[in-house]
């Protein structure tokens, strides 16, 4: 499946930011590192700011950092403040055409819900950790460092 | 033989490698308080075989989850994988200073759904008042080790889709959805 731009540098930025916590994170470096407009992501950052995640640091060496508890934050709890991912509604369709195709993408969504409902932040932070760790030698740093 | 039994509402049935032995991750969300202290739980937790007398404090486990006291359910459970005469079928106790909080039960299974033979999970729990303090992780790293022990390199379990505590702990261990699909249907009634 495919998130929605948003949904995806939500993410990304969540994940930056619980993966070095104690920093305070220029929107600019973010930007620049996923190739966005610094004007795009502040939105994004506005968002998730609202939703106490992320906060902002004023003044010289500001920027974000991570504000939530990546133990329980889980991605389901960022990607549903950027997108509908809710289960469609049962009467919607009127054929049984319709109403086939929707019980087939129903499973699809049931799955999609229960896995990212499932998976924190801190869980994601190790995964990364483990992919960075499978890389091929000489092949960087990972992009997101875990605590 | 039943195949799958116990708290299929508490269960995952994902599938993750054997998992080395990592730094503590966390057990399984809940409502536990009193989270004790992972230097002092060290030293006082004991992950061992169950015995015959575990069996109250491991019935008085899962009926707090479930509400029901299976008695009869449990000693068969006993019976097939606690009596230890079966090296490839483990039931587990974590023992915390003398005091069970916590159980986990599995076996290893060959060709099952066509598989070469893995290590399944099918039930784990532990104690409400001390979750949140490594017991679960202990629990699944100590299965994985027998499993390990009897040459399979995959662990697996199964439960059901909205339990999320259940499932963010097996995503906590490093498990991801595996090869296997789940699925079902209704029976129809016979037609006369």
């Amino acid at each position: 499946m495919r998130l929605q731009k948003n949904t995806s540098l939500a993410l990304y930025s969540v994940l930056e930011f619980a993966g070095d916590p104690q920093r305070h994170i220029p929107a600019a470096e973010i930007a620049a590192k996923y190739g966005v407009s610094p004007h795009h992501l502040a939105k994004v950052l506005a968002d998730l700011a609202r939703a106490g995640i992320v906060e902002s640091v004023r003044g010289v060496g500001g920027g974000y950092r991570f504000a939530g508890n990546a133990r329980r934050l889980t991605l389901m709890d960022v990607i549903q403040r950027f997108e509908d991912i809710a289960p469609r509604s049962a009467g919607a369709s009127s054929t049984p055409v319709e109403r086939a195709l929707d019980t087939v993408l129903a499973e699809i969504d049931d799955n999609a819900r229960a896995t990212f409902g499932s998976i924190t932040i801190a869980t994601m932070l190790r995964l990364i950790e483990r992919q960075a760790a499978s890389a091929t030698s000489g092949a960087g740093p990972p992009r997101v460092r875990a605590r | 033989m039943k195949l799958i039994w116990v708290n299929l509402s508490r269960i995952a049935m994902a599938q993750i490698e054997a998992p080395a032995r990592r730094r503590a991750a966390p057990s399984p969300r809940g409502a536990g308080t009193g989270r004790p202290r992972v230097g002092r739980l060290d030293e006082a937790l004991a992950i061992r075989p169950v015995r015959r007398r575990d069996l109250d404090p491991v019935i008085a486990i899962d009926a707090v989850v479930t509400g029901l006291e299976k008695r009869a359910y449990w000693l068969s459970v006993y019976r097939r994988y606690g009596t230890g005469t079966h090296p490839e079928r483990a039931f587990l106790v974590a023992d915390l200073g003398g005091r069970v909080v916590g159980f986990v039960i599995g076996e290893v299974r060959d060709w099952e759904f066509g598989s070469p033979p893995c290590g399944w999970v099918f039930a784990i729990d532990v104690q409400q008042g001390v979750r949140l303090g490594g017991i679960g992780t202990r629990l699944l790293e100590a299965i994985a080790a027998r499993f390990r022990a009897a040459g399979v390199t995959k662990l697996r379990t199964m439960l059901m889709r909205d339990n999320t505590l259940i499932l963010s702990f097996f995503r906590s261990q490093g498990m991801m959805a595996g090869p296997l699909i789940s699925l079902e249907m209704d029976i129809e009634p016979a037609r006369p």
